[in-house]
């Protein structure tokens, strides 16, 4: 495991969320049938499974030769109640709210 | 990139405490808050009512690209105390949630830096945790959203 990987960074990804949706209605999928969903191309779709298992937010069931991909429930839990979404929509508002005052100052 | 905006959510109380020091002078931090236009461009929403005084009343409307509205509120300004407070509700409308009280405090730091401290209190500790988690289920939303235009293209859904 890859302490490193911040579980926010991760779900700030819009794909790494729609990937985590898709696997939240479906359980468990390969690596394979997840790309199939997406426009994007394979390596970056294998790139995201990486993070979001790096960061235990999906975890990895080996059968046979097949990687199959599901959701780690008690971290998205973890995740879904912090604090961290709620602070960062506001550092996204401020942060606009500055940017707006800026150049207001200077209109 | 350094966390410039604290949030603070006490257990068990129901109450939050949001801090922000900005790049700006008090005025200019205080006029965002104060003027219907600037407020619509920095919260990316329309303002539909607007009566910045004691004892009046505010409402946006916030809609996606198709016009849809994506989420109105409203509340009533008890008191606005220009450089320095303003003490309000809020209210997301057709939701559970009951309107908060906020008391937003504006501080001058330097003549060229200002902070704003937000008092947020709930009627209760559950509505509080509630709102706490709107964020993130709202980011799940915008994800299906984008999920079912993928799945639809592709002639899955």
């Amino acid at each position: 495991m890859n302490l490193r990987r911040d579980p926010f960074q991760a779900i700030a990804d819009p794909t790494r969320r729609a990937i985590l949706l898709l696997l939240a209605t479906s359980h468990t999928l390969t690596a394979g049938i997840i790309a199939t969903n997406f426009n994007t191309a394979r390596p970056t779709i294998s790139k995201h499974l990486q993070i979001l298992t790096e960061c235990n937010l999906l975890s990895q069931i080996q059968t046979g030769r097949e990687v199959h991909y599901t959701i780690n429930a008690a971290k998205m839990k973890e995740v879904a109640e912090f604090l961290e979404p709620f602070r960062m929509l506001w550092e996204n508002r401020f942060n606009k709210l500055e940017a707006v005052m800026k150049k207001h100052k200077t209109t | 990139m350094e966390q410039k905006t604290q949030v603070h959510a006490p257990e068990g109380k129901q109450e939050i405490f949001i801090t922000r020091q900005f790049d700006l002078p008090v005025n200019l931090l205080f006029k965002a808050y104060a003027d219907a236009d600037l407020f619509a461009e920095w919260m990316s929403t329309q303002v539909v009512a607007w009566e910045n005084k004691n004892l009046g009343y505010y409402r946006f409307e916030t809609k996606d690209e198709a016009g849809n509205t994506l989420i109105s509120a409203n509340g009533t300004i008890h008191l606005t105390i220009t450089n320095q407070k303003i003490i309000r509700t809020f209210q997301i409308e057709n939701t559970l949630f009951e309107p908060q009280l906020e008391f937003l405090d504006f501080e001058s730091l330097s003549p060229a830096t200002s902070k704003l401290s937000i008092q947020i209190i709930f009627r209760s500790l559950a509505l509080r945790d509630q709102l706490l988690k709107l964020p993130f289920t709202y980011g799940l939303n915008m994800a299906l959203n984008r999920l079912q235009t993928i799945l639809s293209k592709h002639k899955i859904l």
